[in-house]
C-alpha cells in the first residue's frame, strides 16, 4: 500500500505538480470552449473538470491519464440542452456513470479488441475535425461581434502558440496566448466577444445538487438514448487515449477498471452540477509531454483548475473568445493523427475506407458512437472478405474418366459459400464424385448448407458421391463441437 | 522453492549480498540465482513545459520517450551487466557452484513475486535510505508481500556463528523456530532464543518448547527471558552476546497499526549491525 502510494502518486513530485498546472492552464480554455459547444454556461464544463480531474485521480486505472469535459460528449449533449434544458443533462450525466459502471463490471473494456486501428485512427481525425468544426461559429463573420480584430487576435495567438516554445520551453505558450490576447484586448478596447459574454462563470466552489427533475419513466426515455450514447463514446475515447498513454509511457492499464473510474467520475460531475465528459487524448499528450506521471499531475490539475477558475473568475470572464479559438484550433492539430495521411499510401486501401468512413459518418451525424459503429462493421466486412480468398480448388479425373476428384483447401463461410457451389461441374458426366475436405475449414452452417447442396446436385445427375474428411472439416463450426475449449483445438483444426 | 536468490544493483551493499548468498546456497545445497531488475521508473521525467501540441505530436513524443528509454536503458543494461559479472566472480571465488544470472525488465516487488514459487531463500542489500520512518521503503513492501524467509545484509559479511532467535510465542515465530530447526542453514550454530515478556509461567513454557525443538535438532540452545521494550531489548542482547545474525517474524501487525505506532520489524533493521532472516 505505501509502495502504491509512492509509484501512482509522490513518485515524481516536482514533475507532476508542474504538469499538473500547464495541464489546468489548457483545461480551462477547453471546459469553457466545450460547454459554450454544448449551449450550457462555462461553469457547467469548468466543474465537471474538475470533478472527473479529481475523481479519477483516486477511481481511474490509467495513471497520467487525463480526464474532464471533453468535446466528443458535448456535442452529443447539444439537442438534449436545447430541447429539454440544463437538468435533463445533469440527469443524463448520472444515468451515463451508472451506465459505464456496468459496462466496467460486464467487462466490456475488452471489446476494444474489435476495434481495428484504422477505426481508431478514424476516430482521432474525427474528433480533431469536430472541434475546429465547433470554432467556425467563432470565427463567422456572421455572428455577432465578430470583425477583423477576431482574426488578427487568432492568429496572433496560433503565432504565439508555436513560436514562443522557441523563445523558452518553461512557460506554457497557450498560457501566454492567453495573457497577451487579453492584454490587448483590454488595453485597445477591442469590441470582440469575451468568455464572459458566453454566461456564467463559477464564483464558488461547486455545491452537491440532485438534478430537479421528475423521476418517472418519461425522464428515463428522454434521457436514455444520450446517455448510452454518451457512454460509448466516453468509454471509446477514454480507452482509446488510455492505450496511447500506455504505449508513450510503456507502461499497462486495467481498461474494465478504467470503465468504472470513467462512470464514477460522471456520477460525481452530474452530482456537483457538471456535464459529462471522458478521457482526453490532447490534454492527456500534453501531461506526459509536461512530465507528468503519476495520479497526482491528474489531481492537482483538477485543482489547480478550480482554484483558478473561482478566484481570478473576474479575469478569466475577460478572456476574449479569440484566444480560446487559437487553444482549440492548437488542441485539434495536436489531436488529428498527422501520420495517417502520410501513411495513406502504404496501408492496403482496406483500412483508409475504413478510416475515412469512420471520419466522414462522424462528421456527417457529429456522433463519434455511429462512426465506429460503421467503421468497425467495415472492418469485418473487408476481414472477413479477405479470408474468404485464402481457398484453393484442385480437381483431378482418374486416368478412366469415371471418377472426378474435388479438393478443397481454405475457409468455407458465408462470405466463400457461393463460391465454393459454383466450384464444382454439375454437367460433366462421371460416375463417380470424390470430395476431398480434409484441408478445407467449414465455419458456420451456410458452409454446411452449400456442401449439403452440391451434394444433392451431384445425386440427381445420377452421379455416386463420396465425402473424405467431413467430420474433421465440420469440427470448425466450433460453437457446437466446442472443440476451442481443449487445449489441442488449434492443433485439430490446423492439422486435419 | 527451491533457489536462493541474492538481488544484485549497483550500491556498495551488493558485495555483501553475494558473500550471504553464497554463504547461504552453499549451506542449503541449493542453486544460487543473481538477479538485477532494471527499473525504467527510477529514471528521472524529461519536462517540456511549452503545453502545446502540433500536427503529429502524438507521434513524434512517442519516437522522443523511446529514444530517451533506449538510450537510458541500454546504459542501465550494460552496467547491469557489469554489476552481475562482478557479483558472479565474487561468488565463485567463495568456492559456491557458479551462480546464474539473471536480468529482467520491470518492478522489484513485481519481478520478485513472479519468481517467488521457485524461490527457497531471498537475499537483499540493507540500503540506509531506503528504510525511512515510514512511507518508501521498498523493503517493507518485499517483505510484506512475498512469503518467502528474506536475509537482509548489512555492508560486511561474517560467517555467523551465533544466532539469535527473536520468540514471542506467537504462531509465527512457533513456525519460525520449526523452520529454523528443520533447516540446514544453521545446523551447528550457537542458537539463542530470545523472549522480550513477561516473566509467567506461560512464557517460561514457550521457551522450554522452543530449547527442546532446537535441542532435537542438535543445536547448542541458550534460552532468555528478558523484560523492557522489545527492540532495545534485543539489539542490547545482540551485543552483549556477539551475536551475528537475528532471526525474527516479520510485520506481524497491520500497515495501519505500523504507521501510528510503529513497527518492531523495522526498528530493530534499522538498528541492528548484523543481517536479519526475516520469516514470514
Amino acid at each position: 500500500m505505501l509502495y502504491t502510494l509512492r509509484s501512482q502518486w509522490l513518485g515524481n513530485l516536482r514533475g507532476d505538480l508542474l504538469a499538473g498546472i500547464v495541464v489546468a492552464l489548457a483545461l480551462i480554455p477547453e471546459a469553457i470552449a466545450f460547454s459554450v459547444i454544448a449551449g450550457v454556461d462555462p461553469k457547467v464544463g469548468l466543474y465537471a473538470s474538475f470533478c472527473i480531474s479529481v475523481v479519477i485521480a483516486f477511481a481511474g486505472a490509467r495513471v497520467g491519464m487525463i480526464s474532464a469535459a471533453t468535446g466528443a460528449m458535448a456535442l452529443l449533449m447539444v439537442t438534449l440542452v436545447r430541447d429539454h434544458g440544463l437538468e435533463y443533462l445533469l440527469a443524463a450525466t448520472l444515468l451515463t456513470g451508472v451506465i459505464q459502471i456496468g459496462a466496467g463490471f460486464l467487462k466490456l473494456g475488452s471489446l476494444m479488441r474489435f476495434v481495428s486501428r484504422s477505426v481508431v485512427t478514424g476516430f482521432v481525425n474525427a474528433l480533431a475535425i469536430l472541434i475546429f468544426m465547433a470554432q467556425l461559429p467563432e470565427l463567422n463573420p456572421a455572428t455577432a461581434g465578430v470583425t477583423w480584430h477576431v482574426y488578427a487576435l487568432t492568429a496572433a495567438g496560433l503565432g504565439i502558440i508555436y513560436l514562443f516554445p522557441y523563445l523558452t520551453r518553461a512557460v506554457p505558450s497557450p498560457l501566454v496566448t492567453i495573457v497577451v490576447l487579453t492584454g490587448v484586448a483590454l488595453l485597445l478596447d477591442l469590441n470582440v466577444r469575451t468568455v464572459g459574454d458566453m454566461g456564467d462563470l463559477p464564483d464558488t466552489l461547486p455545491v452537491f445538487l440532485w438534478p430537479e427533475v421528475p423521476l418517472n419513466l418519461e425522464t428515463l426515455l428522454i434521457i436514455l438514448p444520450y446517455s448510452l450514447s454518451l457512454a460509448v463514446v466516453g468509454l471509446l475515447e477514454s480507452l482509446m487515449t488510455a492505450t496511447i498513454v500506455d504505449d508513450l509511457t510503456d507502461t499497462s492499464s486495467d481498461k474494465n477498471r478504467e470503465c468504472k473510474g470513467q462512470g464514477l467520475a460522471n456520477i460525481g460531475a452530474g452530482l456537483l452540477g457538471g456535464m459529462a465528459g471522458c478521457a482526453m487524448i490532447g490534454q492527456s499528450v500534453i501531461n506526459v509531454k509536461s512530465g507528468g506521471r503519476t495520479r497526482l499531475s491528474t489531481l492537482s490539475a483538477g485543482v489547480f483548475l478550480l482554484l483558478m477558475v473561482v478566484f481570478l473568475g473576474d479575469w478569466v470572464a475577460q478572456i476574449p473568445m479569440a484566444a480560446l479559438v487559437a487553444v482549440m484550433i492548437m488542441v485539434a492539430v495536436g489531436t488529428f493523427s498527422w501520420d495517417s495521411l502520410r501513411k495513406m499510401k502504404e496501408h492496403p486501401p482496406s483500412s483508409t475506407i475504413v478510416m475515412v468512413a469512420t471520419v466522414a459518418v462522424v462528421v456527417f451525424t457529429h456522433n463519434l458512437a455511429y462512426g465506429v459503429f460503421v467503421g468497425v462493421l467495415l472492418a469485418a466486412l473487408f476481414f472477413a472478405n479477405k479470408v474468404a480468398q485464402y481457398k484453393y480448388f484442385y480437381t483431378t479425373l482418374s486416368a478412366d474418366g469415371r471418377t472426378r476428384t474435388y479438393r478443397i483447401v481454405g475457409q468455407v463461410f458465408f462470405a466463400s459459400a457461393d463460391k465454393f457451389t459454383e466450384f464444382f461441374d454439375f454437367k460433366e458426366v462421371v460416375d463417380k464424385v470424390v470430395i476431398d475436405l480434409c484441408d478445407a475449414h467449414f465455419w458456420d452452417i451456410t458452409a454446411v448448407a452449400a456442401l449439403d447442396k452440391v451434394v444433392l446436385k451431384f445425386r440427381r445427375e445420377g452421379t455416386e458421391v463420396e465425402l473424405i474428411g467431413l467430420n474433421e472439416a465440420s469440427a470448425t463450426i466450433v460453437d457446437r463441437f466446442a472443440v476451442h475449449d481443449k487445449p489441442d483445438a488449434i492443433d485439430q483444426l490446423m492439422d486435419h | 522453492m527451491s533457489q536462493v536468490i541474492a538481488c544484485i544493483d549497483a550500491t556498495p551493499v551488493s558485495g555483501s549480498v553475494c558473500d550471504h548468498a553464497a554463504w547461504a546456497a552453499r549451506r542449503l545445497e541449493a542453486p544460487l540465482t543473481l538477479l538485477h531488475v532494471l527499473d525504467k521508473r527510477q529514471y528521472p521525467e524529461q519536462q517540456d513545459l511549452s503545453g502545446n501540441i502540433g500536427l503529429g505530436s502524438r507521434e513524434s513524443l512517442l519516437d522522443e520517450l523511446t529514444q530517451l528509454d533506449e538510450q537510458r536503458g541500454r546504459v542501465a543494461l550494460q552496467q547491469g551487466r557489469a554489476t552481475l559479472e562482478e557479483a558472479r566472480k565474487r561468488v565463485t571465488a567463495s568456492g559456491t557452484e557458479a551462480p546464474r544470472l539473471l536480468q529482467r525488465h520491470g518492478d522489484l516487488v513485481e519481478t520478485l513475486s513472479e519468481m517467488q514459487p521457485d524461490t527457497r531463500l531471498l537475499v537483499m542489500g540493507k540500503h540506509d535510505e531506503n528504510l525511512g520512518e515510514h512511507i518508501g521503503s521498498r523493503l517493507e513492501t518485499v517483505v510484506r508481500t512475498l512469503h518467502r524467509p528474506i536475509l537482509v545484509c548489512t555492508p560486511e559479511f561474517k560467517s555467523p556463528q551465533r544466532i539469535l532467535l527473536a520468540y514471542d510465542g506467537s504462531p509465527t515465530t512457533h513456525k519460525g523456530i520449526d523452520m529454523v530447526a528443520g533447516s540446514p542453514l544453521f545446523q551447528g550454530l550457537e542458537c539463542h532464543v530470545v523472549m522480550v515478556a513477561d516473566d509467567t509461567k506461560a512464557n517460561r513454557g514457550q521457551l522450554e518448547w522452543a530449547r527442546h525443538t532446537l535441542e532435537t535438532a542438535e543445536f547448542t540452545v541458550t534460552t532468555e527471558l528478558l523484560t523492557g521494550q522489545v527492540e532495545r531489548a534485543l539489539c542490547d542482547y545482540r551485543q552483549e552476546r556477539d551475536i551475528d545474525l537475528i532471526v525474527m517474524g516479520a510485520y506481524g501487525h497491520s500497515v495501519v497499526r505500523r504507521f501510528l505506532v510503529g513497527s518492531t520489524t523495522t526498528c530493530v533493521l534499522r538498528n541492528a549491525q548484523v543481517p536479519v532472516l526475516l520469516l514470514r
